[in-house]
């Protein structure tokens, strides 16, 4: 167990040291979630005034669950940017070489995640808060948000982790980022479930990201949350990615 | 060897260079599509406010694609001659009789051709989706001469950095800003329907807001002279800017070789 904490430490420490102290990498993490803050919340607000919108703490508030969610599940493929890096320098088959516990390397790298969503996330909050979002959960809704962030941001890190080791390429950037993109924006973005129509709603009904920011929404405006299903989804997730990445992680030291 | 003929040299290696490698080619024609779908079924529902000039989103958000289209035309032209650049492959050729406007000239209409077949899947997706065209037939016309002037632009100013910095790096990490402009202008909704006043503000000054309002008014509204004039006159001033600086960029790229 302590191998196992040595290197996720040190794998951790490195990423997160590279994250926070090269600001092309950095940046970009902060930028987007704002930019995206700024043109749902700002350029769309008028979408709430639509017949049928009824989500009681405002627009603010409803794109923000969206752009947290979304920033938690792109902090978790960046960070896959990162591993398919390490594996086109090199750096990564050096690291299957020494490293005395292997699922380490994986632990690190999800911790490298998690620390960029707790950057980037009370960011996103700050602004989001001087901008005048009206939050109407409570403190335990609030938390369960921000654990909601968090499984995503994770489930998302495997994910890409899983491609990551399998192509070891930075090229199949492209191949972690784009499903992650797709399920995202077939969610109900702009506007609620109830006021989607045609074949986009019946996507949205099939896609597990739904539930997720939905109830996302429905903890922030402090409304009737149906945990099980939501916290079951996000679970679910990431256990399916769990497995997806850690048998990436095996065909990356079949690989040698 | 004439200007002409050096040019439709460089264009047909553009060209090849572009359709050899599927990373530059898909992207740019099923991104903006995906967006689109998902934009169309996603605001559907904004056609219902007050105002709104048309009752089917698809109407309204068919300018997003040639738009977004266009910042990959600025992206492959930026990447392509940086790689020049990069490679020494403009070193070699100022070594040659070749003239210089024939490399930049090659290159614009090498991305211009992609940009050409691009539009002409866009508009193909669109009708087969129901868009309904106000203009008619000539209408298609302008907006495909419309939607060429914009990629040029887009093109222009991505030529323009590539060969100022010579860093394919650097040409992909401005892609970032020109989405937000993109982002920041009457995309999603018309700019009087932007309920946010400061958001209204920036995008009234962004061009890019009159740009989609050129391309928007010939689906919509048909003949509209303002918005024509707006996003005709707009395109065409990004892209002499982006021409003649990309010009000034290449003489001074060629003499520092």
């Amino acid at each position: 167990m302590k191998r196992f904490a040595d290197v996720a430490g040190a794998v951790a420490w490195r990423s997160i040291h590279r994250f926070v102290t090269k600001p092309q990498f950095l940046l970009p993490s902060l930028i987007f979630p704002l930019f995206f803050f700024t043109a749902f919340a700002g350029g769309l607000s008028n979408v709430s005034n639509v017949p049928g919108f009824d989500f009681p703490s405002g627009y603010t508030a409803f794109q923000f669950v969206f752009v947290l969610l979304q920033a938690s599940a792109f902090g978790g493929v960046f960070t896959g940017f990162s591993i398919a890096s390490d594996f086109e320098s090199g750096f990564a088959r050096r690291m299957l070489l020494a490293a005395p516990n292997r699922l380490g390397i994986l632990a690190g790298y999800g911790l490298a995640a998690l620390a960029r969503a707790g950057i980037v996330g009370p960011l996103l909050f700050g602004v989001a808060l001087a901008t005048g979002m009206q939050v109407d959960g409570g403190g335990a809704d609030l938390f369960g948000l921000v654990v909601l962030a968090l499984l995503v941001n994770v489930a998302a890190l495997l994910w890409a982790a899983g491609v990551a080791m399998r192509l070891r390429t930075i090229q199949a950037g492209p191949a972690m980022q784009m499903p992650v993109f797709v399920l995202l924006f077939l969610a109900p973005v702009y506007v609620p479930l109830e006021l989607l129509s045609g074949w986009i709603e019946a996507v949205a009904r099939l896609n597990p990201f739904t539930a997720l920011v939905e109830g996302g929404r429905d903890l922030i405006s402090g409304g009737d949350v149906r945990g099980v299903l939501l916290y079951g989804v996000a679970l679910a997730l990431l256990a399916l990615f769990a497995v997806w990445g850690v048998r990436g992680l095996r065909r990356a030291e079949a690989a040698g | 060897m004439s200007l002409l003929a050096q040019g439709a040299e460089m264009a047909r290696r553009s060209v090849l260079q572009t359709l050899r490698q599927p990373a530059m080619v898909i992207p740019p024609i099923a991104f903006p599509l995906i967006l689109m779908a998902v934009n169309v079924g996603g605001l559907q529902a904004a056609t219902d406010l007050p105002g709104f000039p048309t009752d089917s989103y698809l109407d309204f958000a068919i300018a997003f694609p040639f738009i977004q289209g266009s910042l990959f035309a600025a992206i492959n032209a930026g990447s392509s001659l940086a790689r020049d650049v990069e490679t020494g492959f403009l070193a070699r050729l100022a070594l040659t009789p070749m003239q210089r406007a024939a490399l930049l000239l090659g290159n614009l209409a090498g991305v211009m051709t992609v940009s050409l077949i691009s539009a002409g899947i866009y508009l193909a997706v669109g009708f087969a989706a129901g868009l309904r065209f106000e203009a008619g037939a000539p209408g298609v016309l302008v907006l495909l001469v419309l939607a060429l002037i914009i990629s040029l632009a887009f093109a222009s100013l991505g030529a323009l950095i590539g060969l100022r910095t010579g860093s394919g790096e650097t040409v992909q990490g401005v892609f970032p800003l020109f989405f937000v402009l993109v982002f920041l202008s009457s995309n999603a909704l018309p700019r009087e329907l932007i309920e946010q006043d400061w958001f209204r503000a920036i995008a009234t000054v962004n061009p890019v807001s009159y740009l989609f309002e050129g391309l928007r008014s010939l689906v919509i509204f048909g003949w509209d002279a303002e918005a024509l004039a707006l996003g005709f006159g707009f395109a065409s001033a990004i892209a002499l800017a982006g021409v003649l600086g990309s010009a000034s960029a290449l003489r001074t790229r060629l003499v520092r070789t």
